[in-house]
């Protein structure tokens, strides 16, 4: 009736998951019923479970990225403790569960952390900059995101319901199949991905047909914000990554469920063809993550410097160039499995030639910043912490791209600190950029600067407190993913990064205080113009937050900088362009299809996981239907009257007046 | 837009197509094209995965049979028979739909279908017989990876009857109407492109396959 | 923006032909079909003759294999080089140059290993 699962997948002998698990739910019911009792359900419904509206699923995506930065984190920290502690002695981790707490770190902070912030961030600004009123697919938007929010829950069922994958964060066979993880920790990890993927590349396809098919009148390719185009580059490595990822977990899928041979030590099975495909994906995936994160670097340095972009074009070619490359450069992850000299030799070349638009990026941004007149806010702090410590990570990786040096290093802590010097450095910084960025813009008032600044050194001096030890914990020969040791070399580095994690805890607390204290104090904080920064791209036109349509209108792009040309001209003149003639538009209807979806997604996943098959079956179905009923609506549409966005628009344009005279009348 | 401005944007430098100025969002059937052809263009990618994996194990038979002992090519000369014809007629179901003709677009979309019931059938005959004389995939490297990117194809197709079936119901109950269009748009796009993949399968797994 | 028009600002849905008549287009389903059968036909043929010379017959079915593939794109998807078709091309050749790193990068790098490595199965053996 139950498949594999009886009372005995609770780990009610063990008690730290069964503490942090409990802990979990309850805190997950006390929100739940604050929200029922105080009567939000019904807003929360039809605001944000059913909304198609780009900018609330762009913030959905961040608040999930956030919650999840949160849970990654106290795994990172308990493995940080265990090492501290773990010298000549068992630290308070038995190797069962430190094994789950790095390989559920690995895979949360990559799949819900990364990418959903990327994806949230992409989201909520694309069609703003685009000049548009919506993504080209709304409805599947939800469902893109409502299926990442499946995967990431499954994630966290198992830490209440049975185990996670004790593989690290990507599965290798063979430890990865029936024979050596006989449980169901691979599974969660299997399905949670398989879910989240198929969301993952809805959003994907969303966003490259919003960039090349929806941008508004005159805004042509090299017009477009250079957020655009590496959102459009990193869309098109997750529609040429994905499916590749999908492959080779279904192919592990078949080994584990139906006892087919692709990856098995028997019958033939090659277990280097998972090696080679899951990196054929895992590298692009690297830039998945980062494109974004540049892209974000390349709008906060302009704004910040009172500059346009240095190098627009070579940075347009850089980005598609890394979309490119990217794809040639896989074997690197496992240049020490076997492959000969001239295979090595070639990947190893491949990887450094990488390093050269990005190369070309840094100086981009650098030159942007020479000569102008740089104002230090948070997201500047950030971008000038990324500029530092991505070329830092760089040239490590350069480092690690050369074979011989990488035969030392592989999978050494050497190793661990690079990536992490440009995932944390990269992305997670790219993230929080674009975080205090937008946050005005999505919300209608700015983030408190004293903690964000506050958040932003403890985490930059955290950062480098962690993982500097790291490199050299790892050049004395220390291995990754060590639940104990006994080499006494090693021990003041961990100690080191122990002490540095501590600092980066303390960060995040400043950030999620500064975010209690921004709420708090929204009053004085309000963005009544809806350009606090003084930016130069399209969404600064709207006010803030920006109404359900966008645009009153849509803009007439006439230049780069299409705000900035709108803005000086209005400057310039001391008024406006002349008010435009308003009609009614039509907007999408909300829609529960992603949440419903998404709701038999999460059971048939389950179902899978413990081979409940009824309940598959069952989930299955559901799914259809759901479509079937979606797809045999009437009425897709609603209509706000003209009046209404007359209105709207008017009171937008009111700030925008005061806002221009204010600027002329000290000159 | 004022003369003035517009004379701006064709001497702009900035313009991609020779000068065409960017004319705003692209119609709604333009779009969803668009979005279901990059979908389309993923799945191929997911399908020459499997295509690698097939190539990479085709000698690991672990002691079973090789590819020329199982494949009965006139089995497969008859599937792409009916796969290529029920693509074919696929485009003239799309025809009668552009003209608007319910009689025609339905007796296109029903010989569709039953020829796509008929390539399944013969898939299923194939797999079950595999299975019954012990070659089935969990028999060796080679035959897993033979019987995913097969089954991944028949998978594909049978998503495509039920799609076909769905659509012949939609536009039975309700016509004609712009957002079904789109949708036959993107179900012809699926079924063309499932023919393309059976065209690399029966020349690289079946007959490639059956002479290493 | 009206939904019959075929022709946005921005070019030609995928799987959408210019032309609009019935006959022509039945007609370039029916060439389409004609010349699909004939390379499949002798696809068919060349695999199971001993007339060519055997080491060309695999590259021979490929190449007869991608000529199919383009009629069926040509015919029957209807990409075309017209510059509305532009953006489709794009994503086409994106995805083929995907496949083929995907499918040429496995195979030269497994090939390359199990030249350099003992298979799986028997370094179990030699463990035993």
């Amino acid at each position: 009736m139950f498949g594999k699962l009886t009372l005995d997948a609770i780990p009610l002998h063990q008690p730290i998951p069964l503490v942090a698990g409990s802990f979990v739910i309850v805190a997950i019911l006390a929100v739940l019923a604050w929200v029922v009792i105080a009567g939000h359900l019904p807003y929360l419904w039809r605001e944000w479970i059913t909304s198609v509206d780009h900018k609330r699923i762009g913030v959905m995506y961040s608040l999930l990225a956030m919650v999840m930065l949160l849970r990654g984190g106290t795994d990172a920290i308990m493995m940080r403790s265990q090492q501290a502690v773990a010298f000549h002695s068992e630290g308070y981790l038995p190797p069962e569960h430190y094994n789950q707490i790095f390989s559920a770190h690995g895979t949360i902070m990559i799949f819900f952390v990364g990418m959903a912030f990327m994806i949230g961030l992409m989201n909520l600004v694309v069609p703003l900059q685009l000049g548009v009123r919506d993504v080209a697919f709304p409805t599947l938007n939800s469902v893109g995101f409502w299926l990442t929010a499946t995967g990431a829950l499954l994630v966290n069922v198992s830490l209440v319901v049975g185990n996670f994958a004790r593989t690290g964060w990507l599965p290798y066979p063979p430890l990865s199949e029936l024979t050596y993880s006989p449980d169901v920790g691979v599974d969660y990890f299997l399905w949670a991905l398989q879910i989240s993927g198929v969301g993952t590349l809805v959003a994907g396809i969303n966003l490259v047909t919003t960039v090349l098919k929806l941008r508004t009148k005159g805004m042509t390719y090299l017009r477009m914000p250079i957020f655009c185009w590496t959102t459009l580059a990193s869309s098109l490595l997750i529609i040429a990554a994905f499916p590749i990822l999908t492959a080779t977990l279904a192919m592990l899928i078949l080994d584990r469920y139906f006892g087919f041979h692709f990856f098995t030590n028997e019958g033939g099975g090659n277990v280097m063809m998972f090696m080679n495909l899951i990196w054929a994906w895992g590298h692009p995936e690297v830039y998945i993550l980062v494109l974004p994160a540049f892209g974000i670097y390349s709008e906060i340095v302009p704004t910040f410097s009172g500059k346009p972009l240095f190098g627009y074009r070579s940075m347009v070619m850089a980005t598609m160039a890394i979309c490119i490359i990217s794809f040639c450069v896989w074997l690197h992850h496992f240049f020490t499995m076997g492959a000969g000299p001239n295979v090595n030799a070639i990947f190893g070349i491949a990887s450094m030639i990488i390093a050269v638009p990005t190369g070309v990026k840094i100086y981009n941004w650098l030159f942007t910043m020479y000569g102008g007149r740089v104002r230090f806010a948070t997201p500047m702090m950030w971008s000038i912490g990324f500029m530092v410590t991505f070329i830092i990570g760089g040239l490590t990786g350069v480092l690690v791209a050369v074979p011989p040096a990488d035969f030392l290093l592989h999978n050494s802590l050497f190793l661990v600190a690079h990536f992490h010097n440009v995932i944390i450095g990269g992305v997670l910084f790219g993230a929080f950029a674009g975080y205090s960025y937008w946050f005005p813009k999505a919300f209608g008032f700015r983030l408190h600067e004293g903690w964000g600044k506050a958040g932003f050194w403890f985490s930059l001096i955290g950062f480098y407190v962690t993982f500097v030890p790291l490199y050299a914990a790892g050049m004395l020969g220390m291995t990754r993913r060590l639940q104990h040791y006994d080499v006494a070399e090693w021990r003041p580095w961990i100690m080191a990064a122990g002490v540095g994690m501590i600092l980066l805890v303390i960060g995040v607390l400043c950030q999620i205080w500064q975010l209690v204290v921004s709420i708090r104090h929204r009053e004085e904080l309000r963005d009544v113009t809806g350009d606090p920064w003084d930016g130069r791209s399209l969404e600064w036109a709207t006010a803030s937050p920006p109404p359900a349509f966008n645009f009153a209108v849509l803009p007439d792009v006439e230049g780069e900088d299409a705000y900035w040309a709108i803005k000086s001209r209005a400057r310039e003149q001391g008024l406006l362009r002349s008010e435009p003639e308003y009609k009614d538009i039509e907007m999408p209807r909300n829609s529960p299809t992603g949440f419903v979806c998404a709701f038999f997604a999460t059971i048939m996943g389950f179902a899978l996981i413990w081979h409940i098959w009824w309940l598959v079956a069952l989930g299955g179905f559901g799914a259809f239907v759901t479509f079937i009923v979606f797809a045999w609506r009437d009425h897709d549409e609603y209509i706000i009257p003209a009046a209404e966005v007359a209105r709207i628009d008017r009171a937008n344009r009111e700030v925008r007046l005061a806002a221009i005279s204010h600027a002329r009348s000290p000159s | 837009m004022t003369d003035a401005t517009l004379a701006y944007g064709r001497g702009d430098p900035y313009q991609l197509h020779g000068g065409r100025p960017h004319e705003g969002p692209a119609s709604k059937r333009i779009v969803t094209g668009y979005g279901f052809w990059i979908f389309l263009l993923s799945d191929i990618v997911l399908f020459s995965c499997f295509f690698a994996a097939y190539a990479v194990l085709l000698g690991q038979t672990a002691g079973g049979p090789r590819g020329s002992e199982i494949f009965d090519l006139r089995s497969v000369a008859a599937e792409t028979a009916l796969l290529l014809i029920s693509s074919f007629v696929c485009g003239l179901a799309m025809i009668a739909a552009d003209v608007r003709n319910q009689r025609w677009f339905q007796i296109g979309m029903a010989v569709t279908g039953l020829l796509g019931l008929g390539f399944l059938a013969l898939e299923y005959r194939e797999f079950a017989g595999l299975v019954g004389r012990d070659a089935g995939p969990t028999r060796s490297a080679f035959l897993s990876a033979f019987f995913t990117l097969v089954g991944c194809h028949g998978a594909h197709v049978s998503v495509g009857v039920l799609w076909l079936l769905t659509m012949m119901a939609q536009v039975f109950a309700k016509g004609f109407r712009a957002d079904i269009m789109r949708r036959l748009l993107c179900f012809a796009l699926f079924w063309h492109v499932l023919d393309i993949i059976w065209v690399a399968i029966f020349s690289v797994v079946y007959l490639i396959g059956s002479a290493a | 923006m009206s939904e019959s028009d075929l022709h946005g600002p921005a070019g030609l849905a995928p799987g959408d032909e210019e032309e609009v008549r019935i006959g022509p287009r039945v007609l370039g389903y029916v060439v389409g079909l004609g010349l699909a059968v004939l390379l499949t036909v002798t696809s068919f043929f060349i695999a199971g003759t001993d007339l060519v010379w055997q080491p060309s017959i695999p590259v021979a079915l490929v190449v007869l294999a991608i000529a199919q593939m383009g009629v069926h794109l040509v015919f029957f998807v209807h990409i075309t080089t017209d510059p509305d078709n532009t953006n489709n091309v794009m994503a086409l050749a994106f995805g083929l140059l995907i496949v083929f790193l995907v499918v040429g990068g496995s195979l030269w790098i497994m090939s390359n290993l199990n030249q350099n490595m003992l298979p799986m199965d028997q370094i179990m053996q030699m463990q035993r």
